[in-house]
């Protein structure tokens, strides 16, 4: 494999003083053996940053190994190469004692509202775990709760019932509470709406917003939805296949994308407007971006030149730097 | 068509959006998981006389000296083997030992060693498997233990181990709860591991809770009703085995009354004192059956009131429904010859509800003609799957079609029996689902489903079909048809496995497909594709299609008209691109503004339009317009039923009272209930992150 992408400009972290969230070169692999370092790896040398009251959007498809970031870096990941660090600290294999530590500063809120809260615990249960793991007492930690969901937009009562009682929107809004409980300074974000529907999935984003704006907050904006990232995150890091294709602020990549396959997935996200769509559907089409769905590539080279109209024989064998086009970094020798 | 609505004083409008933000959140509290397995128990008969039987057992043994008529070896020469007698209720022994006495003696020790086994072996079981489902390595290796466990011959073991110690009761007890904590854990493990991947668990992770909390806290709780049933079996599985052991003489040492031993004695007599062995027998086998009862009632799946089959009374409902529907009188036929012929599907006034009386979608109406595809678009609990499944028949055990009709080429189809829908299942209508996996089945390969369903759909030979089923492949662009064919469904990727149910569906040259949210669970790249394979379908076939989706851009990109559905009614229907250009109700408007991708990245709003609280229940419908409880312009004319009037663009049809006030006034769904921190001066803050941001990238590109 080609050792140029570890010789790519600073620029691709373009931030002073320390960074809320550093990850470098992150490799992740599943599985043990031989086969599976024979495998590509599920997140392969990924690097960016997060800076203090920033938010990251990381986009991909199913595969792309965005989820796996996202718990790499809570801890819920074995990581196989590379660096995590938080404000500094090293935290690529930090054991449960240090997590607790850092339990109440790194926060996360998941995809599914139904699982994502224990069916057995009332609310002020769920919610006051990890104040009570922190040494709050129980007293102290019920009336924080309560506050939080008055915060979040639900009744202080709601802390007696059970997470069945409450519709998935809601449920959204009490994991988003216990998010934020312990005041944390970066919140992870994995799918947290897509499971939503419309009306609740922009009243979670505004909330995610407004909290964001009312305590500094970082988040790591995990999400499938280009255009939902787009409306929370200054940044995206756009990946295919465990590797960083394009890298910028949210309106460049996402309204002049450079790397083929983030021109692919801005042009495939439908807006609902009838003239427009048919409009983006025919430079869709002519984009000559193929289908993903025979295109497994060989190790090395760029993981998307199967699909990709410009590939040529150095795209096989050589995997791109990221390289500053505008004001994105993007993957791509042609770009 | 203008309505001729009163408008409604500034101040209703006021208090009719205070009261919706008001609007109760409180709803009526299910029952924590705990109490319902408790009712779960009461519900049974058998579990219920089974405890009490338990209950009483265990009360007269430990009572037993109180009130016992004899001691357990007392022996009464004038009453050897005698019967039931007024001394001796249930008779006596070969040494005249009251049976009675014998048996309640004999209880508490018989239950007390069952209650080691289950003790140790459900105890020792679930302890592995929680250390099990915590970590793959330490899974591999207590599997490989329990696996040699399993395999040991246990009656050989115990037989070793009483001839090493002699009879001791208690610590052969325990020894067959080691053994079969093996099989405990088996059951156990599986439950515990998907306990263990839930996302609480994740979440409980991030905060640093040890695994010896999280298995404490949330996984054993989760496991407590598996282990009640289990340990229920095993008490009973104990209590057998220690008395087969008395039977063949390793009971406890001989004076001592137990079970085993005294149907052991009983049956050396079974000739000349049959008596004897009913007593003992049947206060071992009730116990055991009691305790089966109980694990049987304790283990029924909380969801078994509500099978998936439909019931008798459920399947006489129907057939009462459609007899109605086809009783129905004229106006069916009128319109059947209204609609025109070949390929039309025209639902009329369609009204589909549970079976006690809770209406899912009412009075929904709307024309699909060949060649054209309709959007069903809402959010969840709309009732617009309802809606499509009723055109396929095919709706939910307990849901039926309560009223109005489904015309397809003049046939009423929520008039037609389950065996004339079979017959247009598959053939005129066929189905798409949000899961392809779904629709295939992962034991057969691709090419023999499709085949199968080609030869049975349009009667070809084996050869034929084969060749057809190249085609059709082909046809929903799929390159290596051939290499497919071969495939089982789990080796190919979600885009292509929903290529091959639209494969699938297509094989019976359907007129209507009905497609529930098929790209949903598909990445946008393919989900593109897969549209564009619909239309290109739509176009070289002339099938129409029905299109379930929440999604607005699905809607932009493919439908040529389109539904919009809110609480069980269509609220606005037309063209497409008048809808969604051009929206006339409130609800089609605030979903076009909670919609972050109808904004474009440099004029995208601070915040999104919301809509406040929630789809309202079924049974909580207003008689009035249903949205008004969540709609910004909503008054008091709102309060009244609402019909679908012409909305004066196109041929569309809307259902608000002010749709016309609102589109001569040009109003916006607005973003609302901005809080107050969004008024500090945060904003700032903001601003400068963004602005040290662009020094940065300036500095770098310098």
């Amino acid at each position: 494999m080609s050792t140029s992408v570890t010789e790519r400009p600073d620029s691709a972290l373009p931030h002073e003083g320390t960074p809320m969230l550093e990850v470098k070169d992150l490799v992740v692999r599943y599985g043990r053996g031989r086969k599976a370092a024979a495998a590509p790896a599920a997140v392969d040398r990924v690097s960016f940053s997060i800076a203090p009251g920033e938010t990251v959007g990381l986009v991909g498809e199913s595969g792309s190994g965005k989820s796996t970031i996202g718990k790499a870096i809570l801890g819920l990941q074995k990581v196989s190469g590379g660096s995590i660090s938080y404000q500094g600290t090293d935290i690529t294999s930090a054991g449960a004692a240090q997590r607790r530590a850092l339990g109440g500063e790194l926060r996360a809120v998941f995809q599914d509202p139904n699982s994502s809260l224990n069916p057995r615990n009332t609310v002020g249960t769920s919610l006051a775990e990890p104040l009570r793991l922190r040494g709050v007492s129980a007293g102290e930690a019920r009336a924080k709760a309560e506050d939080m969901l008055e915060r979040v937009g639900l009744p202080r009562e709601a802390v007696d019932r059970y997470p069945s009682q409450f519709s998935g929107g809601q449920r959204q809004r009490i994991s988003v509470a216990r998010a934020l409980i312990c005041d944390p300074q970066l919140v992870v974000c994995d799918e947290a709406v897509s499971a939503l529907d419309l009306s609740t999935q922009a009243q979670v984003l505004n909330l995610l917003a407004d909290l964001r704006d009312e305590r500094g907050l970082s988040y790591l904006f995990i999400a499938h939805d280009i255009a939902v990232v787009q409306f929370l995150a200054q940044r995206v890091v756009v990946l295919y296949r465990g590797q960083v294709m394009e890298s910028g602020p949210a309106a460049a990549v996402t309204e002049n994308p450079q790397h083929p396959f983030t021109q692919a997935l801005v042009a495939a996200s439908p807006v609902p407007r009838p003239a427009e769509q048919a409009a983006r559907r025919e430079a869709r089409e002519s984009l000559g971006v193929r289908t993903g769905a025979a295109a497994v590539p060989g190790p090395g080279g760029c993981p998307f030149r199967l699909r990709c109209p410009l590939a040529t024989e150095l795209c096989a064998t050589e995997r791109p730097a990221l390289r500053r086009v505008g004001t994105a970094d993007v993957a791509c020798h042609y770009a | 068509m203008i309505p001729s609505v009163a408008p409604a004083p500034a101040d209703a409008d006021q208090t009719a959006s205070t009261t919706s933000a008001a609007a109760p959140r409180r709803r009526a509290g299910k029952a924590a998981p705990t109490k319902a397995s408790r009712y779960r128990l009461f519900a049974s008969p058998g579990a219920v006389a089974g405890l009490l039987w338990l209950a009483a057992l265990v009360v007269a043994s430990l009572t037993a000296p109180l009130w016992l008529p004899f001691k357990t070896e007392d022996q009464d020469f004038t009453a050897v083997l005698s019967g039931p007698t007024a001394a001796h209720l249930l008779g006596t022994d070969e040494l005249g030992r009251d049976i009675l006495s014998r048996i309640f003696a004999a209880a508490a020790g018989t239950l007390g060693t069952s209650l080691i086994t289950v003790i140790v072996g459900v105890g020792l079981g679930t302890l592995l498997a929680m250390a099990a489902a915590g970590a793959e390595r330490t899974e591999a290796v207590i599997s490989r233990i329990t696996e040699v466990m399993m395999s040991l011959p246990g009656t050989v073991i115990i037989l070793a181990v009483i001839g090493a110690v002699g009879t001791n009761i208690p610590l052969i007890m325990a020894i067959l709860g080691i053994l079969m904590s093996a099989g405990i854990y088996r059951v156990v493990l599986g439950q515990a591991k998907s306990l263990q991947s839930q996302l609480y668990v994740d979440a409980a992770k991030v905060d640093g809770l040890s695994p010896v909390g999280i298995s404490v806290r949330h996984v054993l709780p989760g496991l407590a009703n598996t282990i009640v049933v289990q340990a229920a079996l095993i008490f009973a599985v104990g209590m057998l085995i220690q008395a087969g052991l008395a039977f063949i003489g390793f009971g406890p040492p001989l004076p001592q009354p137990s079970w085993g031993g005294m149907i052991q004695g009983a049956s050396q007599h079974v000739y000349d004192a049959p008596w004897m062995m009913v007593p003992t027998g049947a206060v071992l086998a009730l116990t055991v059956l009691s305790a089966n009862a109980i694990g049987n009632a304790l283990g029924k799946a909380p969801n078994a009131a509500a099978p998936h089959l439909p019931s008798a009374a459920a399947r006489r409902h129907r057939a009462q429904a459609v007899a109605a529907i086809a009783a129905a009188p004229a106006p069916k036929d009128a319109d059947a010859q209204e609609a025109p012929g070949n390929g039309t599907l025209s639902v009329r006034n369609l009204s589909v509800g549970v079976d006690n009386g809770v209406g899912l979608v009412t009075g929904v109406s709307f024309d699909v003609a060949p060649g054209t595809v309709l959007g069903l678009v809402g959010e969840s609990g709309c009732g617009k799957t309802m809606t499509a499944l009723s055109l396929l028949g095919l709706l939910p055990s307990g849901v039926s079609v309560s009223g109005g009709q489904i015309l397809w080429n003049g046939r009423n189809l929520a008039a037609a029996t389950d065996k004339d829908m079979e017959g247009i299942r598959g053939r005129d209508i066929a189905l798409i689902s949000q899961e392809p996996m779904r629709a295939l089945d992962p034991m057969f390969t691709v090419g023999y489903q499709l085949t199968a369903a080609i030869r049975r759909l349009r009667g070809m030979g084996k050869a034929e079909a084969r060749s057809e089923a190249r085609n059709l492949l082909e046809k929903v662009g799929i390159v290596d048809a051939q290499r497919i064919l071969k495939t089982y469904p789990h080796q190919i990727s979600g885009g292509m496995a929903q290529r091959v149910a639209i494969a699938l569906a297509l094989s019976g040259q359907p007129r209507l497909l009905v497609a529930d949210e098929p790209t949903t669970a598909l990445d946008v790249t393919v989900q593109a594709e897969i549209l564009s394979l619909l239309r290109a379908l739509v176009k070289d076939t002339g099938m129409s299609v029905v299109m379930v989706t929440h999604d607005l851009g699905v809607v932009a990109d493919i439908c040529d008209q389109v539904a919009v559905m809110y609480a069980g009614q269509v609220v606005e229907n037309g063209k497409t691109a008048a809808i969604l250009d051009n929206p006339r109700h409130p609800y089609t408007l605030a979903l076009l503004a909670a919609d972050p991708h109808a904004n474009d990245a440099d004029n995208m709003p601070e915040r999104l339009a919301t809509i406040q609280g929630q789809v309202p229940q079924p049974k909580d419908w207003p008689t009035g317009c249903r949205f008004a409880a969540r709609c910004q312009f909503a008054g008091s004319a709102c309060k009244d039923p609402v019909p679908l009037l012409a909305s004066g663009t196109g041929e569309g049809l809307v259902r608000c009272v002010k749709a016309d006030q609102l589109a001569v006034e040009g109003m916006d769904w607005l973003a609302t209930d901005v809080p107050a921190a969004r008024l500090l001066p945060i904003s700032s803050q903001h601003t400068t992150a963004a602005h040290q941001h662009t020094t940065v990238i300036e500095k770098d590109l310098a």
